[in-house]
């Protein structure tokens, strides 16, 4: 224990995540053995990505920032294409796709060289006037606000939102704390929330009885939602050592993740609805595509971002 | 020299482009493993059918698969003729002045008769939306002119989507590569285009 205690803090998480996992792995062994006849498939693929994911995250997260903020670059482009092949684009909008996916690497590039000014008045004001602008050029009326809407929407999640990840790496204020920054508010930021989409997942599937948003998402129940926030705020003290956080602040903050991640994936279902599919791809074997990983991050990190500007 | 100008610009280039840019997926690529000659039939909407269709096999195979392209647009000039003949060593096709030394259906027999294989896209053109338009009965003659003919249908999605005729600006759509069992067209030339049309609709609809 006190080995463990004297480890650096990212190489903590790296450790706690690794259990985590372990233990998931032999739950499923466990289940396995217990009932052969039943089918852990699924279960058992999204544990294996969830090895690939960590391993590919931590490795993106403990190089180097330029590496992180490239990789949350490609986390933003894979999630835009997912989400505007789905739409029903126009010809007319050709060019101003192209313009939307350029915004990918501006946006994260205004990340890199810390310009917060324009990091946050980038898309929401100025591709916000530009795409319109192209689209009006292209000279179809008809369907022109649904496109521009359709477009300026994908920005702001996929791209906006999920850059935040990379503004905490560079725009964070120095932190009190043993080892305590940017990088390892990341960490937090992401093991909260994907912890929370699990443990949801694991108390809906295990106690789900009464329907949280029937329309919108069929599997999400008021028990996964109750059981899975209490239950991720409540383990985030495990990791409470990413943060200058005590421990009332540590179980508000991680209260507020989880329950923005959840809004963001039902933001995400009803798109998923609304353009007539289950998943949003194929990437990740048992999750779908990286949008369906990513949706709780798309809104949790814009939140945990301005309240650790606003409040530390 | 040819032959390694197009491995290099099909590993270095189109490759990664194809892979990262736009996450071209793939489904039923065993039934490309049939042995050379045989035609490889497509709908077209966009100059990537070419290149996510050439980009499927291994590349020792790549110089045996010749694209058939219009002789009318892709000999406008020097430049871009000696471009596509190198990266993809296309056959040019007349669709225009017809005569027998430059008859299509002549050089494609010929091509297919020395060991080659070949690409053709039957509806003659890129179209504009996903739908499949009127097949051309070259392919029919072909089939009737060589007894045995392979055919693999094949159906592109999103191609057009991401590069539209009239542009050249990419846009990253995910594109899918759907390819069909391997058959021979049989009855009259109505017949075969028949069959041609519902395995490309079968593969559109996602079977």
């Amino acid at each position: 224990m006190s080995a463990f205690l004297a480890l650096p803090p990212v190489m903590r998480i790296m450790a706690v995540t690794a259990a985590v996992l372990i233990a998931a792995s032999v739950l499923v062994a466990v289940l396995r053995r217990a009932r052969p006849a039943a089918d852990f498939g699924e279960l058992e693929a999204r544990v294996r990505s969830w090895w690939v994911m960590a391993s590919v995250f931590f490795a993106a997260i403990l190089v180097d920032a330029r590496i992180s903020l490239v990789f949350f670059g490609l986390l933003s482009f894979w999630a835009l294409k997912e989400y505007v092949t789905l739409l029903e684009t126009r010809p007319a909008d050709h060019r101003a796709l192209f313009w939307a996916f350029l915004a990918v690497p501006a946006q994260y590039y205004l990340v890199w060289i810390g310009w917060y000014g324009m990091f946050v008045l980038f898309i929401p004001v100025y591709m916000f006037l530009f795409l319109p602008l192209r689209l009006v050029i292209a000279g179809q009326p008809q369907g022109f606000v649904r496109s521009a809407s359709h477009l300026q929407w994908g920005l702001m999640a996929f791209v906006f939102g999920l850059s935040h990840l990379g503004a905490l790496l560079r725009f964070a204020e120095p932190l009190p704390g043993p080892g305590v920054d940017g990088r390892t508010l990341v960490l937090f930021l992401v093991f909260v929330t994907e912890m929370s989409d699990v443990l949801q997942y694991a108390w809906g599937k295990l106690f789900g009885r009464h329907k949280i948003l029937p329309t919108i998402s069929p599997n999400k129940t008021w028990e996964g939602f109750v059981g899975g926030v209490l239950s991720a705020s409540a383990l985030s003290l495990l990791v409470r050592f990413l943060t200058p956080f005590p421990v009332w602040e540590t179980l508000v903050v991680s209260f507020l993740i989880c329950v923005v991640g959840f809004f963001g994936g039902a933001v995400m279902s009803a798109v998923k609805r609304d353009l007539g599919t289950k998943d949003f791809g194929s990437l990740i074997p048992g999750h779908g595509g990286v949008l369906d990983r990513v949706d709780s991050l798309c809104y949790s990190a814009p939140v945990f971002f301005h309240y650790v500007r606003f409040f530390h | 020299m040819r032959d390694l100008a197009q491995i290099l610009f099909f590993v270095l280039i189109v490759r990664p482009f194809l892979a990262l840019f736009i996450g071209l997926r793939v489904r039923g690529r065993e039934h490309l493993s049939v042995p050379d000659p045989f035609v490889l039939v497509a709908n077209h909407s966009s100059h990537l059918d070419t290149i996510s269709l050439l980009s499927l096999f291994p590349l020792q195979r790549l110089r045996r698969i010749r694209p058939c392209a219009a002789a009318d647009y892709f000999g406008r000039n020097p430049l871009v003729l000696g471009l596509s003949r190198t990266l993809f060593n296309i056959l040019p096709i007349a669709r225009t002045h017809i005569h027998s030394e430059n008859h299509p259906i002549q050089r494609m027999r010929e091509t297919l008769e020395g060991g080659e294989s070949l690409l053709l896209f039957p509806e003659g053109t890129r179209r504009a939306g996903g739908e499949i338009g009127e097949l051309r009965s070259g392919i029919a003659y072909l089939a009737e002119q060589i007894p045995g003919l392979t055919v693999v249908p094949a159906y592109l999605e999103n191609m057009g989507r991401a590069l539209p005729k009239g542009e050249y600006l990419p846009v990253p759509f995910f594109c899918e590569v759907r390819l069909g069992a391997p058959r021979r067209l049989s009855g009259t030339r109505e017949q075969m285009l028949g069959e041609l049309r519902g395995a490309l609709e079968a593969l559109q609809s996602g079977i």
